[in-house]
């Protein structure tokens, strides 16, 4: 499905869709709702194709396929939710130390624990932060609507391979089940040569080890070194973010994932009461736009962080603000979207000096 | 002059030998190494090495080779053998991580059938953490984890690996060998050898379960450990091929 007509689609089809046109050769996964459509929908298109599909026997399974297959340079991809998410973070830290270029999607439910299968944003800490051992970054893109689920997954697949670390695409169970019109249009990045180290078979050369095993203490901390400049790098060329109205703006909401869409509704409706708010949406929360976030706290500007979790993008909006500005929350932890009205309301309780949750 | 006897090519020349003396290590790595030889395979190998004693491997073959986490090298070895039909797949591990903490990925990669061979050495213990109870441990057998000897009531019974992989379907030779003597060391190649021909023929999975020995975690000389394997360990996990889909 490569076109440039709208098709009106799932989230979770469209992320489906979107890893085939990317080139994603092999998919490995187990069910949970709320993303088990894009295993369904690959399981029929990737034997057609020619292509890998492995119905796992567990998210380890999963994960540890996606290591073999991306060792040898190949665009390999798993999705999960949240609590099963969780069973693959020690695969992402030997992934990240192995630089390996897979691709990782959490449509996200709401923890902690089994959780329940309504939307929620509770996984921020354990993609950015990662929930695996040691020292370790991936790159997390937030999309917000059906069609971003296009273009980050598309952006995710480049992005794992030009930089050799895994990338998560974090969704949740409101974009994953929702159907909205979408065009995928072609995959727009270029291929990136994996021939320098993906593992082929030694011919012609010497074989080659992937490892994360430590060998040598001094060898350790220059490599972790390095892959933190790697990420240094990655932070300089591919932060991203959307922002609007924060130019007079005496508020920035701001939002992750598919709040951003409530947030976007409620700067409008604020304004329309003479409330001078804009709004903010980090679209890679790892690298975060910490610099961006901070320059707009110093010209002033209030922050109110809106997000389906206990206040976990707060801290990193917090800890950007550096102490230049207040920065008040609007949460729940899971369950019904807070509404437009909600926002606006709470909104202006924090604007008339009421900070419910001020720091 | 004429050479009787020499390294073979796919084994690196600079390596540091880092088993412990005795060890059966060293012995099932170079049976691996004349088969990859003999059948022509170092260019399309692709090893998917364990954490344990087996996890230096890529030290001494020279092929390519991922690390999995520990218990998942048969998971790796799939996506390895999935993004890579035409690639000869085999893992190498312990029977830790073969036979416990990857129990599950090991069952099941038989259970589809996966054209990969896995290679598993039980000694009876966890040796590189120093001698542990693990899922192979002999029935009384003192461990630093069971130091008053394994016994049904606390930790149960042995696995016996060959026997339950070779009840999978998508198995297509399963073995159990052992390394205590040279006419054992024979069959020993020639049942890894099988187990390698029957995923170059696209047959299904391959494995060989190596009867090892471990002197330094058994407190015993090389020879008494080698004695232990024939006297002990044998009774216990009796060696034979119990599939061969070439045979039936």
């Amino acid at each position: 499905m490569i076109s440039d007509k709208k098709v009106l689609i799932k989230g979770n089809y469209a992320i489906a869709q979107a890893a085939i046109n990317a080139g994603c050769q092999c998919y490995f996964g187990y069910p949970i709702t709320p993303q088990t459509e894009i295993g369904e929908y690959l399981s029929a298109k990737m034997p057609e194709l020619g292509r890998g599909y492995v119905c796992a026997e567990s998210e380890l399974g999963a994960i540890n396929m996606v290591v073999g297959a991306s060792a040898t340079g190949v665009k390999a991809m798993t999705s999960s939710s949240s609590c099963a998410i969780a069973l693959m973070q020690e695969a992402l830290s030997y992934a990240y130390s192995d630089e390996l270029p897979a691709v990782v999607v959490n449509v996200m439910r709401a923890g902690p624990g089994l959780g329940y299968v309504y939307p929620a944003q509770g996984d921020y800490n354990q993609a950015v932060y990662g929930g695996g051992n040691g020292d370790y970054k991936i790159i997390v893109l937030a999309p917000s609507t059906v069609q971003e689920c296009i273009d980050y997954t598309y952006r995710a697949f480049y992005l794992a391979q030009k930089y050799r670390n895994p990338v998560m695409l974090l969704a949740d169970g409101l974009l994953g089940q929702m159907m909205e019109p979408a065009c995928f249009g072609e995959y727009p990045y270029p291929e990136v040569d994996v021939s320098s180290w993906a593992l082929k078979g030694a011919k012609g050369r010497d074989g080659k080890a992937i490892y994360s095993c430590a060998r040598d203490e001094q060898e350790h901390i220059r490599k972790i070194e390095r892959l933190f400049a790697k990420f240094e790098l990655i932070a300089e060329n591919e932060t991203s973010y959307e922002e609007d109205l924060t130019k007079d703006a005496d508020i920035v909401l701001t939002a992750f994932g598919s709040m951003t869409r409530n947030i976007k509704a409620a700067t409008r409706a604020l304004r329309e009461k003479g409330i001078k708010a804009g709004w903010f949406r980090p679209i890679t929360l790892s690298p975060f736009p910490t610099k961006r976030i901070y320059e707009l706290a110093k010209e002033g500007k209030d922050f109110v962080v809106v997000e389906m979790n206990m206040g976990q993008m707060f801290k990193d909006v917090k800890y950007a603000i550096n102490g230049e500005a207040h920065v008040d929350l609007i949460n729940r932890p899971c369950g019904e979207w807070l509404s437009v009205e909600e926002i606006v309301s709470s909104v202006e309780k924090i604007m008339g000096g009421k900070y419910a949750n001020c720091i | 002059m004429q050479t009787v006897f020499s390294v073979p090519k796919v084994m690196k020349k600079d390596f540091k030998f880092t088993f412990c003396p005795g060890c059966d290590h060293g012995v099932a790595m170079r049976l691996v190494a004349e088969i990859i030889d003999e059948l022509d395979l170092k260019e399309k190998t692709i090893c998917s090495s364990a954490i344990g004693c087996s996890v230096f491997i890529y030290d001494f073959l020279n092929i390519d080779c991922i690390e999995a986490p520990h218990g998942r090298a048969c998971a790796s070895a799939t996506g390895v053998k999935r993004a890579n039909p035409d690639k000869f797949v085999f893992t190498y591990q312990g029977d830790g991580d073969f036979a416990s903490i990857g129990w599950a990925e090991s069952m099941h990669t038989a259970l589809r059938g996966e054209k990969v061979s896995a290679i598993c050495i039980n000694n009876t213990t966890y040796g590189m953490t120093g001698g542990q109870h693990g899922p192979t441990t002999l029935m009384g057998q003192v461990t630093t984890t069971s130091p008053f000897g394994r016994n049904k009531e606390y930790y149960g019974y042995p696995i016996k690996m060959a026997e339950h992989i070779a009840l999978c379907d998508g198995t297509a030779f399963s073995a159990r060998v052992a390394l205590d003597s040279i006419p054992h060391i024979n069959q020993a190649k020639q049942a890894l050898k099988k187990a390698f021909e029957v995923q170059l023929q696209g047959l299904g999975f391959g494995f060989v379960e190596i009867l090892s020995s471990c002197p330094t975690n058994w407190h015993m000389t090389p020879k008494q450990a080698h004695d232990r394997v024939r006297d002990e360990m044998i009774p216990v996990f009796p060696l034979g091929i119990f599939k061969d889909v070439t045979a039936e």
